[in-house]
């Protein structure tokens, strides 16, 4: 018998594990992953490419690019001020405010968009001020904008927070000794410092602001090239047995989030490389 | 062997080769030099501290605490964990607010003062440097935010940087140094604006014996050219005996004695300093 090392299971044990997490991967990602190429690319290249082209796909890509650059800055600066009220002072309601950001991880989506739709719609408490203002915020694209910021507010915040707990105010209390003002110590030392998980939520806010469902489902109303995003544009045509062309819609949302993975490793990687140097 | 006392003989024991006779002639030395008034060149003030009280949750930090530190000395605070001395440090600074009293400096009031408006220089226990910033651009802090032109940002920094024997190291980063390099940057990067008082918060306590006495030293030395008001936190009564011109030793937020180390160590004017700095120069002797 060979000698192992204390801290090494047997052999059999060790093969077991990996097989096991093989398999769940294969049965729960790799699988359906592939099948969504497969699908999409089924009736070959040209009906994949019309699927994408088609005006109300395009409108959808548009319709969700433009929620996106707008919920993904807007939560960069509520990340921020959030992130420097909770590490830099002390004040009553702080426990509250951490638990509060984490709301929208803890309620169903769907309860999300309804929140929207109690309030600005047709029968909401604004509805009728804003019925007679002719502002249209429910089942058109401010409610869609309005329930992808409120669904996505916590990734930025939840990942500067631990960041800049750790750094600590000793950097920026001797920015200030240096004769900095809070402006520049902000600009020059507190952000540079959490830059990498700055980037790192940005990144996950991102990914989720495109490819969230169920929130915006509740508020957008299916109008096909007007509220529809990407993925309620997938199930529209899902619901319309154009399996073909859903799962080609479908291909890009999966490119997203390999493009949103790399990019994470690529940042993980920037930060280690940084800290060994 | 968790007393600070304890804990300063422990960190100090390398140090007992020089006698501490040796120390206190030193300090006579220093004491008669800037006993006296002195002309201070440039714009270095006196620091008045006037029935400043402080209260933290359920701590008393600072008693009515009253003192004053003349201009161009180095005065140290000594007293254990807990005696108010960084408290005092932090509120000099403005980094803390005094809950009653005044700070002056010179005859100026500046109590209420912004941090940043103070022109002070400060040096952390943990260096404090902005890890995302080059040597060169770390002390270039403070001149670069007041829009200094990079001429003369550049002229001053190796300056400094020469003063402190870090000239060749101006590209590297603070993860790239050793703690004694860090913190001569961190001095280097307070002296850049040229503050009127320099504040140094235990700047030695994270580095091993041997470190911590030859950076003292050299901060003696660079106090001596540059004669900046300066005080020095620090619980290491051989540090404080050893760099400065007057000694204050802080008990649980009041002052227990002021004077020069020679005074301090021969006629200890408490029970609390007798217990704090004798025991260590009786066993010296």
């Amino acid at each position: 018998m060979t000698a192992r090392a204390a801290t090494n299971e047997a052999l059999w044990v060790r093969v077991l594990l990996v097989v096991i997490a093989l398999a769940f991967l294969t049965l729960f990602l790799f699988i359906p992953v592939g099948l969504v190429f497969g699908e999409a690319l089924s009736d070959g290249l040209a009906t994949y490419f019309a699927a994408l082209t088609d005006p109300d796909a395009g409108a959808a890509i548009r319709l969700t690019l433009i929620t996106a650059a707008i919920a993904v800055p807007l939560n960069v600066v509520f990340g921020l001020a959030a992130a420097w009220a909770i590490t830099r002072h002390d004040f009553r309601g702080k426990g509250f405010l951490v638990a509060m950001i984490d709301l929208p991880f803890a309620i169903s989506p769907v309860i999300s968009g309804l929140v929207f739709v109690l309030l600005f719609g047709a029968a909401g408490i604004f509805g009728p001020m804003l019925a007679e203002a002719d502002v249209h915020i429910v089942f058109a694209v401010p409610g869609i904008i309005l329930a992808t910021i409120f669904v996505t507010f916590p990734y930025v915040a939840r990942e500067i927070i631990p960041t800049m707990a750790a750094k600590g105010r000793d950097q920026e209390l001797a920015a200030l000794t240096l004769g900095a003002t809070g402006f520049q110590t902000f600009f020059r030392v507190t952000l540079p410092n959490a830059r990498w998980a700055l980037f790192h939520g940005v990144v996950l806010c991102t990914a989720r602001a495109v490819g969230e469902f169920g929130a915006v489902s509740v508020v957008s109303g299916h109008i096909r090239g007007e509220t529809n995003t990407v993925p309620l544009h997938i199930e529209v045509l899902y619901n319309e047995y154009q399996l073909t062309s859903a799962f080609a819609v479908a291909t890009l949302l999966v490119l997203v989030a390999l493009l949103t993975l790399v990019a994470k490793q690529a940042v993980s990687w920037l930060e280690n490389r940084r800290v060994v140097a | 062997m968790n007393s600070p006392i304890a804990m300063a003989n422990a960190l100090s024991t390398n140090d007992l080769a020089r006698s501490a006779a040796d120390i206190i002639a030193d300090a006579r030395k220093a004491s008669v030099r800037y006993d006296e008034k002195i002309v201070v060149a440039g714009h270095s003030s006196a620091i008045h501290v006037e029935n400043v009280s402080k209260r933290f949750a359920n701590h008393q930090a600072l008693a009515d605490v009253s003192l004053s530190f003349g201009a161009g000395q180095l005065t140290a605070l000594l007293g254990p964990s807990g005696s108010g001395k960084t408290t005092l440090l932090r509120t000099i600074a403005g980094i803390e607010a005094p809950d009653k009293g005044r700070v002056l400096f010179g005859d100026e009031e500046v109590t209420w003062r912004p941090i940043r408006l103070r022109n002070v220089g400060f040096v952390f226990q943990n260096y404090a440097l902005f890890e995302h910033l080059s040597v060169y651009d770390n002390v270039a802090f403070g001149l670069s935010v007041k829009k200094t032109p990079r001429a003369e940002i550049s002229a001053r920094v190796k300056e400094l940087l020469e003063r402190v024997e870090l000239g060749n190291l101006a590209h590297r980063f603070p993860r790239e140094l050793s703690g004694g390099q860090r913190q001569r940057v961190a001095l280097a990067r307070a002296l850049a604006p040229k503050p009127r008082v320099l504040l140094l918060d235990e700047p030695f306590g994270a580095l091993d014996a041997r470190v911590r006495r030859e950076l003292r030293t050299w901060l003696r030395k660079i106090h001596e050219e540059i004669h900046v008001t300066s005080i020095l936190v620090t619980h290491d009564q051989e540090e404080a005996f050893a760099t400065a011109d007057r000694v204050v030793v802080m008990h649980d937020g009041k002052i227990e004695q002021v004077g020069t180390p020679a005074e301090i160590a021969d006629h200890p004017a408490t029970p609390f300093v007798r217990d704090f700095v004798e025991p260590r120069h009786a066993t010296a002797r």
